[in-house]
């Protein structure tokens, strides 16, 4: 019973002062689920700001990333959103603005120095209204501890066979675990593998917009083939990889338990916090040698306005720094692997975040090919990915079966891919 | 009572003290439940609600998009209440009938032993059992391992054929206080001297428990089932904190809850779709209401009751 009151007082506690924040008058809120930046943006991003803008207060207020969607739509709904809304790419972002919960940032002075393709995550299918100013893109490919690479002896892999080769090395001395990645909370098998090293396959941009205007099928080669490949690294996983979540993946690398990470840049600030070894960083091996290079350079973040809001003024305010030179700079190098989308070039400090963005320049980019258009319908196809990338993975599915499924659940509700 | 003699006038007061509970319930519970039904007949069209009847609830029943996760979701449940009835309440009646005896010692520590799971929050049972089970950090294939038997380990959250089965058995721990509590205090209403007229007849040890006790807390197992029933079928919250909104692997725990509160609220890219979520709910109280009203009249009035 003790345990029992100590809840209620904690939870209590908490409300509390969540009540008591938003009851603030100068104090505009931001919502995202960027929950492990907490610390970023409460000691180096929101006094920058504050130091320049006397009057207002910021106050970052996360949400699980998993919950966040979710439990940003309940509270747009019920009008206790934040004023400033961390806007997902695409679809999600979309919803919001024509349901007229974000404003619309169209006239923002900021949005000056962004690229059309920046600011095309957060438009409007016709391009004529942008409602969140672009933050940053995340690049995915694979991090690898160094040492453990040096003390086995192996060579950064540029080819599939050359990727598989290692792994089956770092498997054959038993000391690590290949590859750090699980199946239970399946967003990591389509996100951090299928579109990891698919984008080598469909060929970025040229099989992502064949699927939307119909003249690629999810049956087709590439990205059954793409599926194949991943079939493959079950065998590379931890035990019981099936009951492995995000965390613990994330854990089992930087505790130097594991060899290679499928990562996205995202996680390189968590990693440098956490690695005590040297880490770098591969690009996605081509399937076949010499090939071109495809990368999933995925614009992820990006900030609007609640249209409830009741400091516009301010808020926009912020928004304005947001799209400054200023902020682009701080916020790539407090947080390494987040890209700005920026015009102004800005130079990055962290040598992991360098080999990331340095790959812009030999290879396309592209980004994760359902987040546009293609995840508006039941069965979505985000969700279904995820699950049929685990599936693959774990083998109760062969690639062949899974594609089928995702181009039939596709093909139910998205007319281009009717015929 | 010197006032027997006037009129009855009408009694305000019963009003006044019911008008607490009834405000209360009204606004919580008959409100919501009634807005959720009539939102189950609305469709989302370019952001305007429509009246479309039934066509939800076809959509549910047989569109083979909604309809497979559907009756998945609902065999799972089925499954998962099945294992609640076949270890949970057999269980809890054995250990009330252990705790009833009077020559057991300690028995105060054990029933409290035994209630504790039952007060914790689902985040943390959910949470402590993620890690026990752990492939990785669990002290499950530790100990295994301590005894030789590694091999009998697997990662059981993460397989399709277990990982419903050990969330049953997750949630049966974490509940076997409640049948237990229930059945101990009815055992303990069960007049000594019945006990000895039977015991004049020869009636002792199992054959006591068998004969006498067990048909005098039947209505108190009817009770539990029944209880059990509903809270099963409402389930959501361990699923949840253990697996997620997606309720993985491939489905495989997903149970009415977690499919209404993934419809409705939305998981990753997917949208919340407010009203084919509210049909889920809906399907779910008719589900549970077709259920206790079989109860109440199929079994509920056959059930004899004893006065002492």
């Amino acid at each position: 019973m003790k345990l029992k009151l100590g809840l209620a007082l904690m939870a209590t506690t908490i409300l509390g002062t969540a009540f008591a924040a938003t009851a603030e008058d100068v104090t505009i809120s931001i919502e995202s689920w960027r929950s492990e930046d907490l610390s970023i943006w409460q000691d180096k991003i929101i006094p920058a700001f504050e130091a320049s803008h006397p009057g207002i207060k910021v106050k970052f207020t996360p949400t699980a990333p998993g919950e966040y969607n979710a439990a940003l739509n309940s509270k747009l709904e019920g009008g206790v959103a934040g004023d400033l809304i961390t806007c997902r790419p695409f679809d999600q972002s979309l919803g919001i603005y024509e349901k007229g919960q974000l404003a619309d940032l169209t006239d923002l002075d900021a949005m000056k120095n962004f690229a059309d393709v920046a600011k095309s995550a957060w438009s409007t299918d016709d391009g004529a209204h942008t409602f969140c100013v672009p933050m940053a893109s995340v690049i995915h490919g694979f991090i690898y501890n160094k040492d453990a690479f040096k003390e086995l002896g192996l060579e950064v892999p540029q080819t599939e066979d050359e990727f598989f080769a290692v792994l089956d090395k770092i498997k054959a001395d038993g000391n690590y675990i290949p590859m750090a990645m699980g199946t239970h909370d399946e967003w990591e098998s389509n996100t951090m593998g299928y579109y990891n090293i698919g984008s080598n396959y469909w060929k970025g941009e040229e099989g992502r917009l064949a699927i939307i205007n119909g003249t690629q099928k999810l049956t087709d080669k590439p990205w059954v083939d793409a599926f194949k490949s991943l079939a493959k690294w079950g065998a590379y996983l931890g035990d019981g990889y099936e009951a492995q979540t995000y965390p613990d993946s994330q854990n089992l690398f930087t505790l130097g338990r594991a060899a290679i990470y499928p990562a996205g840049s995202w996680e390189i600030s968590g990693f440098n916090a956490q690695a005590d070894f040297e880490m770098g960083a591969f690009k996605p091996p081509v399937p076949v040698a010499g090939q071109d290079c495809y990368i999933s350079d995925h614009t992820d973040i990006g900030m609007g306005m609640n249209a409830a809001s009741k400091h516009p003024a301010e808020t926009k305010e912020f928004l304005n720094w947001v799209g400054s030179p200023e902020f682009a700079s701080l916020y790539s190098n407090a947080l390494p692997g987040f890209f700005s989308l920026s015009n102004e070039p800005v130079t990055l400090e962290d040598p992991l975040a360098q080999e990331f963005v340095s790959w812009r320049k030999d290879c396309h980019s592209t980004i994760r090919p359902t987040y546009q258009i293609l995840s508006r319908g039941t069965p979505n196809l985000e969700t279904e990915m995820g699950n049929a990338s685990a599936n693959v993975i774990k083998g109760t599915e062969t690639p062949e079966a899974a594609a089928a499924r995702l181009q039939k659940g596709l093909a139910s509700w998205y007319a281009p891919q009717q015929n | 009572m010197q006032n027997a003699e006037r009129k009855p006038r009408f009694k305000w007061h019963i009003l006044v003290f019911l008008a607490p509970a009834v405000l209360v319930y009204t606004a919580i519970m008959i409100i919501p439940i009634f807005d959720t039904l009539r939102m189950s007949f609305f469709a989302d069209v370019d952001n305007n609600q429509v009246f479309v009847g039934w066509q939800n609830f076809k959509m549910l029943f047989g569109d083979e998009r909604w309809a497979d996760h559907f009756w998945n979701a609902l065999k799972n449940n089925s499954w998962f209440f099945m294992i609640h009835m076949l270890v949970q309440n057999p269980v809890g009646i054995m250990l009330a009938a252990i705790l009833s005896s009077p020559k057991l010692r300690f028995a105060a520590a054990y029933r409290t032993v035994v209630i504790v799971p039952a007060i914790l929050s689902f985040v943390i049972v959910g949470f402590a059992w993620k890690l026990i089970l752990s492939p990785l950090w669990g002290i499950a294939p530790w100990l295994l391992d301590s005894v030789g038997l590694k091999s009998l380990f697997a990662p059981w959250l993460g397989k399709e054929e277990y990982a419903l089965t050990t969330l049953s058995l997750i949630s049966v721990w974490q509940f076997i206080g409640i049948p237990m509590l229930l059945i101990y205090a009815a055992l303990l209403s069960i007049p000594e001297e019945v006990l000895e007229a039977g015991e004049c007849d020869g009636l002792t040890g199992f054959s006591a428990f068998w004969k006498i006790k067990l048909p005098l807390i039947l209505p108190s197992i009817g009770i539990i089932s029944i209880l059990t029933f509903v809270g099963n079928f409402n389930a959501f919250d361990l699923i949840y904190a253990a697996q997620g909104a997606l309720a993985g692997p491939n489905y495989s725990t997903d149970i009415l809850g977690t499919f209404m509160y993934r419809t409705f609220f939305g998981n990753q890219l997917q949208l919340g779709d407010v009203n084919m979520g509210a049909t889920i709910a809906s399907a779910m109280f008719g589900i549970i209401l077709v259920g206790v009203c079989l109860y109440l009249f199929a079994i509920q009035r056959r059930l004899r009751r004893y006065q002492f």
